[in-house]
């Protein structure tokens, strides 16, 4: 007795979440596109892309640099130096065009800035670790 | 293509934060300046195989002229102008973000940012913000380096309504950026660059030599958060995530000497140390004092430092000044040969950048498991025979321990007091950066030693020959 109504019962359950599947499955069939329209409509999600990033970098940034032995935060201020001036990717961008005018210059001028940058950076950094040194054993 | 060119940018990013990552032990350290290579080569390489990259001439010369440049400065500068090295290459950072922004304003096809005239606001306000700051970081470095470098003199420069002045102008400054989204003319953009080196000027001239750790870290900050503004503008995932590293990085280590020093960021850009003694009289301690200090010779101090089982060296920004760092390395090798314990110890603000010390003594061949930081070592100045004071001053201060009235009152120091005995290398009587009178000299157990850090240190090294 109990049990028949158990199974009747599940039996019900099981036949309504069939139905419900189907129904969220033709619905996600149709909202697909939709959605995709909407991004491109919209115009903000490179954007909100871009700006994940940012946020994810920051916090990255934020562990990676309480990591570093303080020891060691001369050359940190090197390396980030150096690195900062990836901005030569703006700048090679610039200068990359084949015809010459006002932006071309200015992206000379910024490549000439940030190669500076880069070499002396990263130069001047593997100065200063080549002489952080272990003591020697004695002989 | 694009997919191709955003996976090596995302590539670039990884490796550069492998870079800073192996900077936590000086073992792995150079490996992480290879993987910081590594990425810019990455980064570079994918931008000039782009399709809009055409011309490469211009490019190469341009990087041979700044990698030959960069290289040769990197390769002969004194370890001991390191602060004033990394100012000036912040300049260029900033200086390197507003042209391109410039190059951007003039040619936004190029970045497919719309055209001349009628860039979207979005990317207005990014490359505004990118120039701002961009030139903020030009004219602050400038300042910075001159400072360091004894160009400009390195007491603070203060006027009144300085605040306000310099609230307005940035307050001007936002007003100019959104009437650039509304307008988008040339004269707009160069007013905008014209207003942001004058802020970035006005931000650092009140502030003082020995705060320039900070200054130092915070133009650091400041380049990184330009080069994330140019990376909205670009849509470039390399440049955004690099940036927000940098920014990261240099916002940490202001935190960092702002503490060491027991003062807030505002209070430090608010204007030094320096303009309080110059407003009014220092207080309690301050002043001559006519109490008797012990002085001795170096004589003395070969004979106290041999004849004791350890001894603590606390360098600061003096001995860079006296470049006394070798005589002391020398020095540190006799007393070991003799059977002391020698150690360093080093004030988080010690020198005029973060970490400054140890590269000199690091650069004297000092190993670097004998130097320890503040909180490492602290606690053994009490087990300690001598500590061996060389061109440090206000960081071994008892008074931030026990005056509330000293303006150094709460921050951290270097206990050298609780050593059996103190030798302080000192030129003169003069009271400390923070014109605070030092209650260590007219104790019992201090033995002034006074003279050139240098000669003092040699003339030691002699005696105990």
């Amino acid at each position: 007795m109990d049990k028949q109504q158990i199974i009747d019962q599940a039996n019900e359950l099981a036949s309504q979440a069939q139905q419900l599947a189907d129904t969220i499955g033709s619905n996600a069939v149709e909202a697909a596109p939709a959605v995709a329209s909407v991004a491109e409509a919209t115009g903000t999600t490179p954007f909100v892309f871009l700006f994940t990033a940012f946020v994810l970098a920051c916090f990255v940034g934020y562990y990676v640099v309480w990591s570093v032995t303080p020891a060691l935060h001369s050359p940190l201020m090197g390396v980030t130096n150096a690195i900062s001036s990836v901005i030569i990717v703006g700048a090679l961008i610039a200068a990359g065009p084949s015809d010459m005018n006002l932006s071309k210059i200015f992206g000379f001028i910024a490549v000439v800035l940030a190669s500076i940058n880069i070499f002396g950076g990263f130069v001047v950094t593997n100065r200063m670790l080549s002489m952080f040194k272990k003591k020697q054993k004695k002989a | 293509m694009e997919n191709l060119s955003a996976f090596a940018y995302l590539i670039a990013a990884v490796c550069f934060i492998m870079s800073l990552r192996g900077l936590s032990s000086p073992d792995t350290a150079r490996r992480g300046n290879m993987f910081g290579i590594a990425g810019m080569v990455i980064a570079i390489v994918t931008t000039l195989a782009m399709p809009n990259v055409l011309s490469y001439e211009l490019i190469i010369a341009g990087i041979l002229i700044g990698g030959a440049i960069g290289t040769g400065i990197a390769l002969k500068i004194q370890m001991t102008a390191l602060p004033q090295l990394v100012a000036a290459f912040h300049s260029l950072v900033g200086l390197a973000a507003v042209f391109v922004a410039g190059a951007a304003f003039y040619a936004p096809e190029a970045y497919g940012i719309g055209e001349a005239g009628n860039i979207g606001a979005a990317s207005l306000i990014e490359m505004s913000l990118g120039t701002a700051i961009g030139a903020i970081t030009f004219t602050g470095s400038i300042v910075a380096f001159g400072k360091l470098q004894g160009i400009f003199r390195s007491a603070p420069v203060t006027f009144a309504g300085q605040h306000m002045l310099n609230a307005a102008l940035g307050g001007l400054l936002v007003l100019l950026v959104i009437w650039m989204c509304v307008d988008q003319s040339a004269t707009l953009f160069w007013a905008i660059v014209l207003l942001s080196l004058a802020i970035g000027f006005l931000l650092i001239i009140p502030i003082g030599g020995a705060d320039m750790p900070v200054v130092v870290s915070m133009l650091n900050s400041y380049s990184g958060w330009a080069a994330c503004g140019i990376g909205f503008t670009l849509a470039n995932t390399a440049l955004i995530i690099t940036g927000a590293l940098v920014g990261a990085s240099g916002a940490i280590l202001s935190y960092i000497m702002c503490k060491g020093m027991n003062r807030s960021i505002i209070n430090v850009i608010l204007g030094g140390f320096g303009a309080d003694a110059g407003a009014g009289p220092a207080a309690g301690a301050g002043g001559e004092d006519d109490r008797p200090v012990k002085a001795g010779s170096a004589d003395d101090a070969a004979f106290l430092m041999e004849n004791a089982s350890s001894v603590i060296i606390v360098p600061g920004y003096g001995m860079a000044v006296a470049q006394a760092q070798h005589a002391l390395r020398e020095m540190g090798d006799l007393l070991k040969e003799a059977g002391v314990k020698v150690r360093y110890a080093i004030h988080p603000v010690a020198g005029r950048m973060p970490g400054h010390m140890n590269v000199l003594l690091a650069e004297a061949n000092v190993p670097y498991d004998d130097v320890l930081e503040l909180e490492e070592i602290n606690r053994d100045f009490a087990q300690t025979d001598i500590a061996f004071v060389i061109g440090a001053n206000d960081v071994t201060n008892p008074a931030a321990k026990t005056d509330p009235a000293s303006p150094i009152f709460g921050m951290p120091i270097l206990d050298v007091e609780k050593a059996g005995q103190v030798l302080f290398i000192k030129r003169s009587m003069a009271s400390g950066y923070a014109g605070v009178q030092n209650e260590l000299f007219f104790r019992d157990n201090t033995m002034m030693l006074f003279g050139d850090a240098k000669h003092v240190v040699e003339d030691i090294v002699k005696s105990m020959e």
